[in-house]
C-alpha cells in the first residue's frame, strides 16, 4: 500500500503575459502515493477555494495521458521525473517525504504565459497550418489498400506521428527551439508514399514558419528526445534537415 | 404528444436510400458558397473534419474549440480502433453485415437508415483518412492490418498502435489546417459557446465566451453545427476528459432542440477502479485486453471478504476457487461480450459481495493463463504499454510472477471496474443531421442517431467521421440551397443583444451567490447521485429519489457555490460553474428519460425489466421509439415527451443473444 | 539567401565549417607528430609552409573558415537566448543522454579560441608572420625552426598547463560538434547515431592525443 506523503510545493504565480510572476510555497500534508500530480495540484486548488483564494491554474485535459495539454517543468524536467510520460501520469509516489517540488510553466519565447502555469501554444497551429497536411480534399480518394505502404515505413511514421504536440521540446531545450515538433510531422508525411509530392515543399514551409514564430535553432543537444513523453527520436530531425537541405540545393 | 415527428427518412430499399437522398438533394452552386456562413462548434473527429470539408468547398466558417488547439479534443484519447466494412481479411464481412452488427448491438433503438449509411460511408473513411497520411498498422506485404473487437465475428478494425483516435484526429486537424492557412475557415481556440441565438426561428449564430480574456463575443452565421461531445462528465468521474461538457448541448435544448434518448449512457467495463475521494478521472484500459485477459471473482465468499480485508492477494486462489463468470454465463462470446452485458455481470458479482478490492467494487482481469500459453514476450508485446501505465497508476505490475500453486503459476491479475464511457443519447436530428431547430446541426457523440442503446467499440470514430466528412457536407447544402439570398447577419440585431445579456445575467447571478463550496465539491456530489441511481442498475424508486436528490443539488448550487476571482479575465472556476449548472440540467433529463423508459435495453437497465437469468428484458410493444424531450422554458419545470417511433424495414428486431 | 536566413542555413554553414576545421586540425596533428620523429624533418615541413603563395592562400582560407564559424556560434546563440525567453527556470536538470559538451559548445569554443591566441603568439607570430614582414629571426630563432619553437614552448610549465587545458576543451567541443555536424547535414538516423558517436569519441580522442603527446614529449625531453 502507498505512504501518505508530505512535501514543499513552490508553485510559479504570473496574472498575465505582461505582469511579472513569483513563486507561491505551500506545505502539502498526508498526500497519499495513489494521487496524480494533477489530482495533487486539485486538492491544492480545493484548499486555495476553501481559503477564498484563487486557484493555481495550469492546463490539463484527458488525464490520460494523449491530449498533449498538460505542460508542468517539474524540479528542472517538461512533465516531471519520469521518462516516457506526461505531467499527468506522474504519481506522486515518485516523490519522498520532505521533498521540495518546484513547479514552473513552459519558458520559451515561443510559448508566452497566459496565466500561472498555462502558456499560450498557438504557434505550433500556426506551423501545422503552413505545411503540416497532405493536400486532397473529401470525397473519395483510391482505395486504402491501392497504396502499399511496407510494414517498417508504416512502423516509422507511426512512431513519429504519436508526437502529441505538448511543447516538452521547446521547454526542454535551451534554444528554445521547436524542432522535435516540426521534424516529427515532416517526418510521418514525407516517409509515406501520400506525402512524398509535397515533401520537400512542405519542409520548407513548415520549417520557415518555426523561425518565422521565432524559435531557436537547433544545435543537438538531445534534450528534446529525451523529455518526450512520447519519446519521439531526433532522427527526425535528420530526416528534416536532409528534406530541407535538398530542397535547398534543388531551388 | 400530438407532434408528428419526421426524420425525413428517404424513399426506397434501405441501400438504396442515401444514394437516392444524394441523388436529389438541393446543392449550393460555388460562387454562393462563398456567400454563406457556417459556424462549427467543436473540433474532435466530427467537428474538424465538418469544418475542414465545407472550408473545402467553399463556404466561410468558423470553428471554435475550447481547449489551446483543435487537436486536443477528446476524440484524441481512443485507443481501439475504427470500423469499416471493406472486407479486405475476406471474412464476409459487408455494408450489411456491419449495419446488422450495429443495430443489433444497438439493442434495436437506433434509427435503421442512419445505421445503413454509415455503414456505408464507413469504407470512404479508411480512405479518406490513409489518403491523409494516417498511419494505420500494415502487415508486412503492405496491405492495412485488421483486428477483431467485442460484438462481432469478423475482423473489421482499423488500428495506428494503441492510438487510433488520436492518429484520426490529427488527420482531420491536418485537414483543418489546410483550411485554416488557405483563410477558408477561422479558427477561435479557448472559446465556449454559451448560447445559440435564434432569428426567426432559425439558428443564426452563437454567444461564445473567450475564456482567456473572460469577454462574451457574438458570431453570426448562416447555420449552426455543433459537435460537443457527449455528456458522461455528468456523472463527474468518467473517462471522459476533464473539461468535456455538454454546455453547447443543453444552451440549444433550452433553446428547443429536443433531447433524443438522454438514458442511454455506456459503461465501459475495463477501467481501473476509483482508490480513493481525491480522484478527478477514470482512466479505461483498452477493451483489446479482453482478449488475452480472462475476467473472474472469487468463488466463496470468505476469499472475496479476505481480499476486501487485505489479507489475501488476487494470485492466492488457486484456479478452482477462481469464478470466471463471463465464461460461465455466456460460452460463445465469453470474455468478449459486449460492454454492456460485461459491465453489467461486474456490478451483479460485486452487489453479491464478491468485488475484490478494498471498496468491494472491482473485479480481476487476469493474464496468468495466456502469458503461460503464449509467453510474456508475446503479451507484453501486445499489452506492454498498457500493463506499464497501469503499474505506474496503481503500482502493481500485471506481468510480474506472484504465486505457484500446486505447480500452477499465477501472475499478478489487474484490478478492473465499470466506468461511464460514452453517450448514445444526445441532440435529436434528422435524417440531415439537422435538429427540431432548422438551421441547427448535431454531429458526432452530440447527437443521439446510430448508436442506439448500446455503442459498439469502433464505431464512435466511424461516427464522428462519416457525419462530418461524408454525411453533413452534403445534407447541410439542402438547407442552405435556400439561404442563398439571406444577407449575412449584423451581430447587433436584438436577438443577439437578448442572448448575451441572458449569458451576462447568468455569470453574475453565479458570480454573486457568494457561498462556501467549491464547483468541484457540489459536481462530486452529483456524480454519486447520478452514479448511485441512474447508473448501471436503476429503479423506478431510485430514479424519483435521484430527481428529488438533484433537486437539493440545484437547491445547494444556487445558494452555496462559491467563485473566486472576478468574472474579467481567466476565470477557470466560473467556466466549470457555468458547466456544472447544466449538468445538472442533464442529470435531471437521463433521469427523466430512465424513468419513462419501463424496459431494459443496452445502456439502460431497469432492475424490474430483467429476465431470470438477469438479462436485460426489452418491450419493444411498448418502448419501440426514440425518446425526444422537449424543455419546458424553466429547469423546475419538467421537460415533455415525443416520441419518434422506429420503423425497421430491413431488419428483425429480436432477443440479443451472445449466449450460444 | 537559406545559409543566413533559416535556422538550418546557419547550422548547414556551422557543420561545413566545423568539418573543415576538423580536416584541417587532422593535418596539423599529423605535421606534429613529426617532430616527434625527426626534427630535421619537421623543420623541412615548416619550411614548406613558410610564407609561400600556396601556404598563404590556405591560411587566409583557413582564417575564413574560423571566422565564419565564431560569428556564426555567436550569431546562433543570441538567437537561442532571444527565443529562450525572458525568464529563466530556477531549476534546471540535466537529462541522461545529454552530454554535458552539447550544451556547452560557446564556452568550450571561447576556451578554444583563447588557447588559439596563446598558440599565435608562440608559434605562428615567430615563424609565418615573421616570414611575411620579412624579419625571420623576430622571435629569437630562425622562422622555419619550428622544432626549436617547440622545445622553446614546452620548456615553460604554465604553457604546458595552458596547452593541456586548451586540449582538453577541443576534445570536448570536437566529440559533440562531429556527430552534430552529420545530424545537421541529414546524414544521421537511429542506427547511425551510435556510429557518428563512436567515430566522434574515437576520431576527437585520436586528434587531441596526437597534439598533446607532442606537449608531453617535449616536456618531458626538456625536463631531462
Amino acid at each position: 500500500m502507498d505512504k501518505n506523503i508530505s512535501f514543499t510545493l513552490k508553485v510559479w504565480r504570473q496574472n498575465g503575459p505582461k505582469e511579472k510572476g513569483h513563486f507561491d510555497t505551500f506545505q502539502m500534508k498526508d498526500i497519499p502515493g495513489d494521487t496524480s500530480f494533477l489530482e495533487m495540484l486539485d486538492i491544492l486548488n480545493e484548499q486555495l477555494i476553501e481559503e477564498g483564494k484563487e486557484p493555481i491554474v495550469f492546463d490539463h485535459d484527458c488525464r490520460e495521458g494523449i491530449c498533449g495539454m498538460c505542460s508542468l517543468y517539474i524540479n528542472g524536467h517538461p512533465h516531471g521525473p519520469a521518462t516516457g510520460a506526461t505531467t499527468c501520469q506522474i504519481y506522486m509516489r515518485r516523490f519522498k517525504d520532505g521533498d521540495v517540488i518546484t513547479v514552473e510553466p513552459w519558458r520559451s519565447a515561443g510559448f508566452p504565459v497566459i496565466k500561472d502555469l498555462m502558456v499560450d501554444r498557438s504557434a505550433y497551429d500556426k506551423i501545422m497550418q503552413a505545411g503540416g497536411f497532405i493536400s486532397i480534399r473529401t470525397g473519395a480518394p483510391q482505395d486504402a489498400n491501392a497504396i502499399l505502404i511496407p510494414k517498417p515505413v508504416a512502423d516509422e511514421a507511426m512512431d513519429a506521428a504519436s508526437c502529441i504536440g505538448c511543447g516538452a521540446c521547446v521547454a526542454a531545450c535551451k534554444n528554445g527551439s521547436a524542432m522535435l515538433f516540426v521534424s516529427a510531422k515532416v517526418s510521418q508525411l514525407n516517409l509515406l508514399p501520400q506525402g512524398k509530392p509535397e515533401a520537400l515543399r512542405r519542409a520548407k514551409a513548415m520549417l520557415s514558419k518555426m523561425d518565422e514564430l521565432g524559435f531557436g535553432n537547433c544545435t543537438n543537444t538531445r534534450a528534446c528526445e529525451a523529455e518526450c513523453p512520447k519519446c519521439v527520436s531526433i532522427s527526425n530531425i535528420a530526416r528534416l534537415n536532409r528534406d530541407f537541405i535538398k530542397a535547398k540545393l534543388k531551388d | 404528444m400530438t407532434k408528428i415527428i419526421d426524420s425525413k427518412i428517404p424513399e426506397g430499399p434501405i441501400a438504396e436510400k442515401w444514394t437516392n437522398y444524394k441523388a436529389h438533394q438541393k446543392l449550393v452552386n460555388p460562387a454562393n458558397k462563398r456567400r454563406l456562413d457556417i459556424i462549427v462548434v467543436g473540433t474532435g473527429l466530427a467537428g474538424a473534419s465538418a469544418a475542414a470539408s465545407l472550408g473545402e468547398m467553399g463556404f466561410r466558417v468558423f470553428n471554435f474549440c475550447i481547449q489551446d488547439s483543435p487537436r486536443r479534443a477528446h476524440s484524441i484519447a481512443a485507443q481501439g480502433g475504427i470500423n469499416a466494412a471493406k472486407n479486405y481479411q475476406n471474412d464476409g464481412d459487408s455494408v450489411y453485415r456491419l449495419f446488422y452488427d450495429t443495430v443489433k448491438g444497438g439493442d434495436y433503438r437506433a434509427r435503421e437508415a442512419n445505421v445503413y449509411r454509415l455503414a456505408e460511408v464507413s469504407n470512404n473513411i479508411i480512405d479518406q483518412c490513409v489518403a491523409q497520411g494516417v498511419p494505420f498498422a500494415r502487415e508486412y506485404g503492405g496491405l492495412l492490418a485488421n483486428r477483431s473487437f467485442g460484438g462481432a465475428q469478423v475482423s473489421r478494425t482499423f488500428y495506428a498502435k494503441g492510438q487510433t483516435g488520436q492518429q484520426l484526429l490529427l488527420g482531420a486537424y491536418s485537414a483543418l489546417s489546410r483550411q485554416v492557412g488557405e483563410g477558408t475557415v477561422k479558427l477561435y481556440t479557448r472559446y465556449e459557446m454559451e448560447e445559440l441565438v435564434i432569428v426567426d426561428g432559425r439558428a443564426r449564430g452563437i454567444i461564445a465566451k473567450n475564456l482567456v480574456t473572460g469577454k462574451l463575443e457574438r458570431f453570426a452565421a448562416h447555420a449552426v453545427v455543433i459537435a460537443t461531445g457527449g455528456y458522461g462528465n455528468t456523472y463527474f468521474l468518467s473517462t471522459n476528459a476533464m473539461a468535456c461538457n455538454c454546455t453547447a448541448a443543453m444552451s440549444c435544448y433550452r433553446k428547443g432542440a429536443w433531447f433524443a434518448n438522454p438514458a442511454y449512457v455506456q459503461i465501459h467495463p475495463t477501467c481501473i477502479p476509483v482508490h480513493g475521494d481525491k480522484q478527478s478521472k477514470l482512466t479505461l484500459m483498452s477493451e483489446s485486453l479482453r482478449n488475452d485477459g480472462r475476467i473472474w471473482v472469487p468463488k466463496k465468499l470468505e476469499d472475496a471478504k479476505a481480499l476486501q480485508a487485505g489479507t489475501k492477494k488476487g494470485s492466492d486462489i488457486p484456479e478452482e476457487d477462481r469464478d470466471y463468470y463471463l465464461e460461465r454465463r455466456y460460452p460463445a462470446f465469453g470474455n468478449l461480450v459486449p460492454r454492456d452485458v460485461a459491465s453489467r455481470a461486474a456490478k451483479e458479482r460485486c452487489d453479491h459481495g464478491f468485488g475484490v478490492n478494498n471498496t468491494g467494487l472491482a473485479v480481476f482481469l487476469d493474464f496468468s493463463e495466456s502469458i503461460e500459453r503464449l509467453g510474456i514476450d508475446v503479451v507484453r508485446q501486445r499489452y506492454g504499454n498498457l500493463f506499464d501505465m497501469y503499474e505506474e497508476i496503481t503500482d502493481v505490475n500485471p506481468g510480474k510472477l506472484a504465486n505457484e500453486i500446486n505447480g500452477v503459476k499465477y501472475y499478478n491479475p489487474m484490478m478492473i471496474y465499470p466506468a461511464i464511457h460514452y453517450t448514445m443519447g444526445g441532440i435529436w436530428v434528422d435524417y440531415e443531421l439537422q435538429t427540431s431547430i432548422k438551421g441547427l446541426f448535431a454531429i458526432g457523440e452530440c447527437n443521439f442517431s446510430d448508436h442506439g442503446a448500446n455503442r459498439l467499440g469502433a464505431s464512435a470514430l466511424m461516427q464522428g467521421l462519416a457525419d462530418g466528412y461524408f454525411v453533413l457536407p452534403y445534407t447541410i447544402q439542402n438547407y442552405l440551397a435556400d439561404q442563398i439570398t439571406v444577407p449575412r447577419f449584423s451581430t447587433d440585431l436584438p436577438e443577439f443583444d437578448e442572448a448575451e445579456k441572458a449569458v451576462q445575467a447568468k455569470i453574475d447571478h453565479l458570480m454573486g451567490i457568494k457561498g462556501k463550496r467549491s464547483v468541484d465539491s457540489i459536481h462530486k456530489e452529483l456524480g454519486h447521485i447520478m452514479w448511485e441511481y441512474v447508473g448501471m442498475g436503476r429503479t423506478e424508486a431510485g430514479l424519483k429519489t435521484a430527481l428529488a436528490k438533484l433537486k437539493e443539488i440545484r437547491k445547494t448550487f444556487e445558494t452555496e457555490l462559491f467563485i473566486p476571482g472576478s468574472k474579467e479575465g481567466m476565470n477557470v472556476e466560473l467556466d466549470k460553474a457555468i458547466r456544472l449548472n447544466d449538468f445538472i440540467t442533464m442529470g435531471e433529463l437521463i433521469a427523466y428519460d430512465a424513468l419513462n423508459r419501463n424496459e431494459s435495453c443496452g445502456g439502460h437497465f431497469r432492475e424490474e425489466y430483467q429476465t431470470e437469468e438477469g438479462e436485460a428484458k426489452r418491450d419493444d410493444a411498448n418502448y419501440f421509439y426514440v425518446s425526444c424531450w422537449e424543455y419546458q422554458g424553466s429547469d423546475d419545470k419538467a421537460p415533455v415527451l415525443y416520441k419518434e417511433p422506429l420503423v425497421y424495414e430491413a431488419i428483425k428486431v429480436q432477443t440479443r443473444n451472445y449466449k450460444s | 539567401m537559406w545559409l543566413s536566413n533559416s535556422s538550418i542555413g546557419r547550422k548547414v554553414v556551422m557543420s561545413v565549417t566545423g568539418i573543415a576545421l576538423v580536416l584541417f586540425l587532422t593535418f596539423h596533428m599529423a605535421m606534429n607528430c613529426v617532430a616527434l620523429f625527426s626534427g630535421e624533418a619537421y623543420n623541412m615541413v615548416c619550411e614548406f609552409l613558410g610564407a609561400n603563395w600556396y601556404a598563404l592562400v590556405a591560411t587566409l582560407a583557413l582564417a575564413a573558415l574560423f571566422v565564419i564559424h565564431i560569428i556564426y556560434a555567436f550569431w546562433l546563440t543570441m538567437q537561442n537566448r532571444a527565443a529562450r525567453g525572458s525568464e529563466r527556470y530556477a531549476v534546471n536538470a540535466r537529462p541522461k543522454n545529454v552530454e554535458w559538451a552539447s550544451q556547452n559548445m560557446l564556452v568550450l569554443g571561447i576556451i578554444v579560441i583563447l588557447g588559439l591566441a596563446l598558440h599565435f603568439a608562440n608559434f605562428w607570430y615567430k615563424m609565418q608572420f615573421a616570414e611575411i614582414i620579412g624579419n625571420p629571426m623576430m622571435g629569437g630563432l630562425h622562422a622555419a625552426d619550428g622544432y626549436g619553437y617547440i622545445m622553446q614552448t614546452f620548456s615553460n610549465p604554465v604553457l604546458f598547463v595552458l596547452y593541456i587545458v586548451w586540449l582538453a576543451a577541443l576534445w570536448f567541443h570536437l566529440t559533440h560538434g562531429f556527430w552534430s555536424a552529420m545530424q545537421t547535414l541529414g546524414w544521421n538516423n537511429t542506427i547511425w547515431i551510435n556510429r557518428w558517436k563512436c567515430v566522434s569519441n574515437v576520431y576527437s580522442t585520436i586528434i587531441v592525443l596526437g597534439f598533446a603527446l607532442v606537449a608531453v614529449v617535449f616536456f618531458v625531453k626538456n625536463l631531462c
